[in-house]
Parts: C-alpha cells; structure tokens; sequence
C-alpha cells in the first residue's frame, strides 16, 4: 500500500503547486504556469484514484477505517492529554469527496487555463485555486475536528481570495470581504461546538470520539432536550450553515460570483459549500443522538431549499440563477442529513457536483462567447452558434430538474423518498416543500435556457461577436456532462428491486437508514411511485417555462407587472441583504463610528497619547523660564543645587536639631 | 590657642559673603572676586581642620586649590577680557547668548 501510507502526498501536491505558482510565477509565461497548476492537481487526482484502490483492497481485508498519524501537531499534558496531530485518514466518506474535490477541481483547472488566458494576474489566479485545493483536501481527509477546521478556515481563506480576485473592483473585494466575515459567523459557532465536543469527550479525534459517542450509552436526546449532543450538533451545524451557505448565513455566496467564473464552479458549486455537509455527515453519529439537532437540520435545509428556489425563480444574472440554485441544492443535501439520510445526502452532493460545475462552467462558457455579458436579458437564441456548451448546459439542467435516467433523478429521489419515509406529518410536510422546490428548480433552470440559448437575439450583433470557446473550456464541459449523465447510476439497480450501490459503499460510515416499518416490495413500490411523482412536478416546472418563456414571450413581464408587490420583494431577494444591512451592519457601524472611532480611539486612546505629548509641551513650557540666559540666575541655581545637596547629605544629622526647633 | 570653631565661623562668614556676592553683583569682575573668597574660606576651614586633627592632607589640599583657583584666575580673566572687549562692558546681564 504504498499511497495509502503516503496519504500526505495527495494535499501535498496542489500546495507545491500554489507555492511554486505563488511565488516563481510572476515572470513565467503561461504555458509554465498551467504545466504546474495541472501537474499538481492532476497527478494529486491519480494519486487519489490509487489512495482509493488500495483503500477498497485494504477494507476488503480488516473492515476497518484507514488511519495514519503522520506527526503531532499539539500537544497539551495538563488536565488529561490534548492531542492534535496531522492525522490523515481514508473511509468510504472521504472516498466520495477526495475523487469529487481532486476530479472536478481537474476539470476546472483544465478549463481556467482556456477562460482565464487573457486575464492579468494569471499565475495569482491557479496559485490560490491551487491552495483552495490543498486546503479542501486537508479539510476531507483530516482525522480529527482540529485539522479539518485548519482545512475549513483555508477553504475560507482560499475563497476569500479568489471572490476578490478581480480586488480592482469594489464589488469584488466587498463579495470577497461579505464572504469571509458571514464565515467566520459560522466558523464561531463551529468552534465553540468543538470545545463543547472535547469538554465532555475529552478528545477531538474521530476514531476515539465515535467510539467513544457509541460504546458509552449516551443517552438519546429527544425533541426539546438541550444536552450536550443536541447544543454541539447545533453549534456545528452553525459553521456549516456558513460554509454551506444555509439561512440565515446564505448571503455570502449570491455575492461571491463577483469571481471569475471558474471560482464560482469550484468553490460555489462543486467543493467548499459541501464543506458543512460533508462536516455533519461526519458527525452523524453525534447527530444521531439529538432528535432536535437533526429536526433543525431538515427545516434549516428545507426551508432554504424553498427560499433560494423562489428568489433563482425571477434573477435575471445567469450566474445569480445558479448561485442561488446551489444554494437551494445544498438545502437539499441538508434535508437529507435532517432525515438521517446522510448517504443519500452525500449522493446528491456527488452528482450536485457534476452538474452545477457544469453549469457554473458552461455559463462561464455562454459568458465567454458574447463577451461578457451576464445579464440573460442580452442573450437569447445562442442555441445555433454555441452547440457544445448549449448541448451540455442543457445535459445539466435536466441533470439538476431530476429528468429521469440524468444524475440529478437518482439523489433527488432518494432525498425525497428519505423525507417521505421519515414519517409522521413533518415528514411528509418536508416531502411536500421538497416536491415544490423541485418543480421551481425545473422552472428557473428552464427559464434560463430558454433565456440564454432561445427566442429571439437580444444583443447587439454589430458588437458582440458570438464564438464557440476554446477545446481547453469544452473539453471539462463534455466530461462533466457525461459525468451528469451517468453520475447517478451507482443507484439505478435499486429501481429495478436490486441493490443501491451507493449507499451500500457508504453503508460502513452510516450504518444504513432503511424505510423501518415497510417491507422491501412496499418500500420498492413507494419509491416507484414517488419517483413518478417528482417526475411529473420536473415536467411541469419544464412545461410552464417553456409556456412562459418561448409560447408567450410577453407573458412574464404582464405577471410581474400583475404581481408587483410579491414580484419586487422576490426580485430584491426579499430584502435580506437590506434587513441585515439595518439589523447588523448599520448597528456596528454605528458603534464603531460614534462609540469606537469618535470616543474610544479619539477620546481615549488619541487623548491619552496626546495627552501625554500636550503635558511634556507644558511642562518644558514651564521649566523653560528657568533658561533665562541670565549667567546670575544660573548661578542662583548653583547654589540652590548646593544647598539642597548639603541638606540630603546632612539630613540624618540635621533632624533632630530642626525638630527640636519646631518643638 | 585659638579653637577651631572660630576658624569655621569665619569660614562660613566668608564663604556666606562670597556666595550671596556671586548671585547678588553684576561686575563680572566682581563676581571673580567673590569667587576667589569662596575658595579661600574653604581654603580657611581645611587648614583649620589640619591642625585640629594634627594631619597634612588639608594643607595639601589647599595647595591644589591655590594652583587651581591661579590657572582659573588665568582663564577666567582671559575671558573677562574678551568679553569686555566685544561688549564695552562688564555687565553681567549682557552676557546672554545661552539664552534660547
């Protein structure tokens, strides 16, 4: 196993890659630059493929969890022993997400070479996508909370620089800045969680702490119980509602597609806002514990799967669309968490990362072509001349509606199906806003096709001069799309009564969660019919765009001019940004202008400082009369020096003479 | 013989004079002068206390005054002369370029 007992390497590579890039690159030309960032990534990328290989023969034979401590990091004796060492592990989990991070990222680092080509700062650019892969590869191998929160600071890091990429731009910097600030929210929460977790475990490694979390019979905490599972699951879930970009932390990542478009594949789309699934798909078992924890879960990821669907439904920036369809995708995943369905979470998160790379990338493509423009009021029948990206933006959108046999169908349903199962009226009340936000998704990314590739031109032909993007940019575009296709076929037996291998493969992390109380053939047919179901609301999303947008072209204006009301409050993203602007920014400002700036740096700190400076001014102001220049006064001055000199000296002896004077 | 005491009280007399003359006068010469009769009542009371403890070291001492007060006497006049030269006079108060 000699990659598997090297599991460092895989991080390692795209970090000399960054280094190099980072800190040669300035005068390379480019080709030297994309040789490093592709090397770097692509052979981590095989060096994953081999870690998994050997990881599947070495499960084969002991059952057990890869894990490997590399070298010690902390190390604290006092109170019972802290560790935290750079230990690497490798289990069915990191599986999915070391190929999604290594192989997507490729893909994206293929395609940046052809998008970013005649950007300035082009070796800055794959040095930070090149750090953003060390740091995502530290964050999913990692086997404790210690080194995984170094990889999500660093994703945080990472995204931070690359939404600023463009820091010329005002809107850039301030994305980059709104990104990095509504994180670090989440990352308090994360934190806080992971001293509750070692508080009472005494440990922060996974290993240790599962075993310890399921070997001790910690009690089960149920609905409205705040024990210690349920406020450290919520805590966590705190900093993956940052990182995942969940309500009410969401407001981060609409903003961050002021980046170039690829960053907005990569990192909004395909790798970091999974962080904070991934991060309570690890912790399962502490989120088994807590009924509460994972009720907050579903409703959080449900309602944010609602929220963001309707505000894509009217965005008229193609790349806002997709933002806010991650968003309500990743609420998707979370749902599925909520239910216990990690598996099936972890599924969508897969295939998610297929297809809205895909589509990140292929409306960078659309964005390339017409020079620019995001706006899909400025498109409109690009079908003809963009073939390929057409035909692969549109593989992801039925991949993302759920069509069925495209990826997208397979983890869909079984998150719907996992909500359904989960019983009671809540489960079926989150079936239902499931089944809804699947037919708004249908609708938006229809919309923008219909947008985008049909109808009528709306751009200025004389300026814009429509051509097909580089091989470089394509090539990505088709693989993922075949990906989009295929990517959900690991459960397609399952319609056919066999075997989900997917969520056999995961079946060693969460011990799986089947439909308790249903038999196999009535489980079976349930998922058929549900199946049907999403199917039917998907035609009827597609159906409805493509009435409103191809039949009747001037029908959506007159409905947004019928609802008014609802339709500028969706259009403005229902004032959330201008809510916190008055609840929380304008509140800090305010303090930090009229308490911070103008009392306690210019009253206290500025008056001490100046203080000190005005009394030393006065002081000499005083003292320099005695300067007079007057060669007697100086002489006065002798002697009065004199005297008090003979006084100190004296003053044993003069005493008690002076006292018997006063008596 | 005459005590010690009287020797000092002189001493102090001359030296309390030489010292409130030195602050007191603007005649540079006269504050020379009143210099000079600082260090000959110090001069008074060191060979004053030589003879009361019957040792040399006062006497010796006195001596390194004089030769110092005689080389102080040469430069300190020399510079008396030169500031008379440039101010036409011997007015203390006018010698003021110290001043800021």
């Amino acid at each position: 196993m000699p990659l598997l007992e090297h599991l460092w390497i895989i991080p390692l590579l795209p970090l000399l890659g960054a280094a190099t890039n980072g800190l040669l690159g300035a005068k390379w030309p480019n080709k030297i630059v994309n040789t490093v960032a592709l090397s770097s990534t692509g052979i981590s990328f095989l060096c994953a493929v081999e870690a998994v290989r050997e990881f599947v023969d070495y499960y084969a034979q002991t059952h057990q969890v890869f894990r490997k401590e590399f070298f010690d990091w902390i190390t604290v004796d006092l109170h019972g022993t802290f560790r935290a060492g750079f230990d690497l592990q490798m289990d069915q989990l990191t599986v999915v997400m070391v190929l999604v991070v290594t192989g997507v990222g490729f893909l994206i680092h293929i395609y940046s070479t052809g998008y970013m080509a005649h950007e300035g700062g082009y070796y800055r650019f794959f040095s930070y996508l090149n750090l953003f892969m060390f740091f995502m590869l530290i964050l999913v191998l990692a086997a404790n909370y210690v080194l995984l929160f170094v990889g999500w600071e660093g994703v945080g890091l990472s995204s931070y620089l690359l939404i600023g990429f463009y820091f010329l731009r005002k809107s850039a910097s301030d994305a980059g800045k709104k990104a990095f600030i509504v994180n670090r929210i989440g990352d308090f929460g994360f934190m806080l969680g992971t001293f509750l977790l070692f508080r009472t475990f005494g440990t922060l490694d996974f290993t240790e702490l599962f075993a310890k979390v399921s070997t001790q019979q910690w009690p089960h905490e149920g609905w409205g119980v705040f024990g210690t599972f349920t406020v450290a699951c919520l805590l966590l879930f705190m900093g993956a509602c940052g990182k995942s970009a969940q309500l009410p932390l969401y407001v981060w990542l609409p903003d961050a597609m002021e980046g170039p478009t690829p960053v907005s594949a990569l990192i909004h789309a395909a790798t970091m806002v999974t962080a904070g699934v991934y991060v309570v798909a690890r912790s399962h078992i502490l989120f088994e514990h807590s009924e509460t924890a994972l009720a907050v879960v579903a409703v959080v990821g449900c309602a944010t799967a609602l929220f963001a669907a309707t505000i894509g439904l009217v965005q008229t920036d193609i790349k806002r669309v997709l933002a806010y369809s991650t968003v309500s995708q990743l609420g998707y995943m979370f749902l599925a968490c909520g239910v216990g369905a990690f598996g099936a979470g972890i599924f969508h998160l897969m295939t998610h990362a297929f297809f809205k790379a895909l589509l990140f990338l292929a409306a960078g493509s659309v964005i390339h072509a017409i020079g620019g423009e995001q706006d899909m009021r400025h498109m409109g029948g690009l079908s003809k001349k963009i073939k390929v990206t057409y035909w692969t933006m549109l593989i992801a959108t039925l991949a993302i509606a759920g069509a069925p046999l495209f990826a997208g169908f397979f983890s869909k349903d079984a998150i719907l199906f996992s909500a359904f199962t989960v019983g009671g009226r809540g489960g079926h009340v989150l079936y239902a806003v499931g089944l809804l936000t699947a037919l708004l998704t249908a609708f938006y990314m229809f919309r923008l096709i219909f947008l985008t590739f049909h109808g009528k031109q709306r751009y200025d032909e004389h300026h814009v001069h429509v051509h097909e993007s580089p091989w470089s940019m394509l090539g990505p575009l088709v693989i993922l799309a075949v990906l989009s296709i295929f990517g959900g076929w690991f459960a397609l037996p399952s319609f056919f009564g066999g075997a989900d291998y997917f969520a056999n493969f995961l079946s060693p992390v969460f011990s799986a969660h089947e439909a308790e109380g249903l038999s196999e053939a009535a489980a079976h047919s349930l998922e058929l019919t549900l199946a049907g179901v999403a199917v039917l609301t998907a035609t009827a999303g597609f159906l409805i765009a493509f009435w409103l947008y191809l039949k009747q072209p001037g029908k959506p204006e007159q409905l947004a001019k019928s609802l008014k009301g609802i339709y500028t409050t969706v259009y403005n993203k229902y004032y959330v940004d201008e809510f916190y602007a008055a609840v929380v920014v304008r509140p800090l400002m305010w303090v930090s202008e009229n308490v911070l700036w103008k009392i306690v740096d210019v009253e206290a700190i500025d008056g001490t400082v100046n203080g000190i400076a005005h009394g030393a001014t006065a002081a000499g102001d005083t003292v320099r009369h005695t300067q007079s220049g007057n060669t007697r006064s100086y002489a006065v001055w002798v002697v009065v020096g004199a005297l008090a000199v003979i006084i100190i000296l004296f003053w044993p002896a003069l005493r008690p003479t002076l006292g018997m004077v006063t008596k | 013989m005459v005590p010690t005491q009287y020797y000092l009280i002189l001493s102090a007399i001359l030296f309390g004079m030489g010292s409130v003359a030195f602050v007191v006068k603007r005649n540079i010469i006269t504050i020379f002068m009143s210099i000079e009769l600082m260090l000959n009542a110090v001069n008074l009371a060191f060979v004053a206390f030589s003879q009361s403890r019957g040792k040399l070291d006062g006497q010796i001492f006195v001596l390194f005054v004089i030769v110092v007060a005689a080389a102080e006497a040469a430069v300190g006049l020399g510079i008396i002369i030169m500031t008379a030269r440039n101010r036409q006079s011997l007015n203390v108060e006018r010698v003021d370029l110290l001043k800021l």
